[in-house]
């Protein structure tokens, strides 16, 4: 077995056998079902998930940096860093393989939501197709999260301060595609730098995603938002983890 | 099989190692004294690979540890001075994650689990989570773990801090039964320890290397005693 894996089968197993998986679960379930009926599931009259959807971005804006936190400033404060990097790994391998085991448990935790899409097959004749896109939009959202998360959390020691950090960074990258901040911007800057913010917004992305539209450029922004800080995580924990 | 040249780090304004050239042939154990913040615990933390050096370099078992960091830390057991383990885990699932990082499987990974088990004797807390364990146990699983893939190279960060008497007597025993093949560096602040295990003493203060000799020559220099021999070189 590669150290990747290792490393991976250890963190992804360390989220059951601490209580970690089991709050994140019952909460992400709750919001997410408690949100999508509150906002009118039954009043809308259509067979589709795209209430459940669009609740995603702000449920994980706070979610997802709960169970990044700990991935590197948990290491680093009780000090197992120094055994895990004196073991024959890579600080990229150790990092692409945390990295990993806080996705697929993100994963998961989605695919716990399957009673929303038997409710909605259930209720009418959904379009099969924008229920996949939406996943994967919200997968991918998910990893770039994490990505977020996994960086703040190798600049600190502090699980607080990396929390309180990757959720500002996380709800910057939504909230500034959301048409009342960008309204808001037009009212003093240049049309041109408004729509380029827009397009910098994750939230710009995932709702195209999740339209069933599968374009390059919405899987390149995610991929690189996912590459980009994963990699500036190796490289603050290469100059870092011995402090 | 460990070569070390003109080591330097320094943290801040600090000069943590300033200088540091010995090496340690194969069937020699070495014992490293000195002070607390002599910089004993930052040569051994470059030796393994997880604080670069400012200059100069090192090899172990002819690997490069700038170049080939992979290698050097493959080759070498290493117990940190304060053993930080992942807490939450049992021991051995510890263990397992030890023997699938470091590419053990099937037989030679129930064999080598087998050892050290019954080497740092912790069949009574096997199936127990590392917290609940007291410092000398936690001290002997992370041994067991820096022993587990049998390295040609041993660096054990004051092994027996927190162990009982008879603890301490039986790792003690357990490196001079593994002295013969393997290269093995001990820092200790026990000035018996260095009589009983090493072939050879290395004295550091304040980053230097003040002395480097057998523990039998030592003695002779300052009429017997190990004590006086720390103090008189330490404080010079």
């Amino acid at each position: 077995m590669s150290s990747f894996q290792a490393v991976f089968k250890r963190e992804f197993k360390s989220y059951f056998t601490t209580p970690v998986a089991y709050v994140f679960l019952v909460i992400f379930l709750f919001f997410s079902g408690y949100l999508t009926f509150k906002q009118g599931f039954f009043a809308i009259r259509q067979a589709d998930m795209n209430t459940f959807f669009m609740n995603m971005p702000l449920l994980f804006v706070f979610l997802v940096p709960a169970t990044a936190m700990r991935l590197w400033a948990e290491e680093r404060r009780v000090g197992s860093i120094e055994l895990l990097l004196t073991l024959p790994v890579t600080v990229t391998q150790a990092v692409l393989g945390k990295f990993c085991a806080a996705w697929l448990f993100i994963v998961i935790a989605l695919a716990l939501t399957f009673p929303m899409v038997i409710t909605v097959c259930f209720l009418g004749d959904p379009d099969a197709g924008l229920i996949v896109t939406g996943y994967l939009g919200t997968v991918l959202m998910a990893g770039a999260f994490i990505s977020i998360g996994c960086f703040f959390s190798a600049i600190s020691k502090n699980q607080v301060i990396s929390f309180v950090l990757s959720v500002v960074a996380c709800a910057i990258l939504v909230f500034a595609g959301m048409p009342t901040t960008l309204n808001y911007l037009s009212t003093f800057l240049p049309s041109g730098l408004v729509s380029a913010i827009g397009t910098m917004s994750l939230q710009t992305h995932f709702e195209s995603i999740q339209k069933g539209l599968l374009e390059f450029k919405d899987f390149s922004y995610f991929i690189l938002l996912i590459i980009g800080w994963i990699a500036a995580s190796s490289i603050i924990l290469e100059e870092r983890k011995a402090n | 099989m460990i070569e070390i040249n003109g080591l330097r780090r320094s943290f801040g304004p600090v000069l943590a190692v300033n200088d540091v050239s010995f090496d340690v042939k194969k069937g020699e154990v070495l014992g490293f004294l000195g002070p607390n913040g002599a910089g004993k615990s930052t040569v051994m933390k470059m030796l393994t690979c997880f604080l670069k050096p400012d200059s100069g370099t090192a090899s172990v078992c002819g690997y490069d540890i700038l170049k080939n960091p992979i290698e050097v830390r493959k080759s070498i057991g290493y117990l940190a001075e304060n053993v930080a383990l992942y807490s939450e885990m049992a021991v051995d699932d510890f263990l397992n994650f030890i023997c699938d990082i470091r590419g053990l499987h099937g037989k030679a990974r129930r064999l080598a689990i087998d050892r050290v088990i019954s080497m740092c004797s912790i069949e009574s807390v096997f199936h127990q989570t590392i917290e609940t364990l007291s410092k000398g146990y936690r001290r002997r699983v992370g041994l067991a773990q820096s022993l587990i893939h049998d390295p040609d190279v041993l660096i054990l960060d004051e092994p027996t801090d927190g162990l009982d008497p008879l603890q301490k007597h039986e790792v003690r025993e357990l490196i001079n039964s593994m002295s013969k093949d393997k290269s093995i560096i001990i820092s200790t602040h026990i000035l018996d320890e260095v009589d009983a295990v090493c072939d050879r003493v290395i004295i550091m203060a304040k980053g230097k290397i003040m002395a480097n000799s057998t523990p039998a020559k030592l003695k002779e220099e300052h009429n017997g005693d190990m004590d006086s021999a720390f103090r008189t070189i330490t404080t010079r």
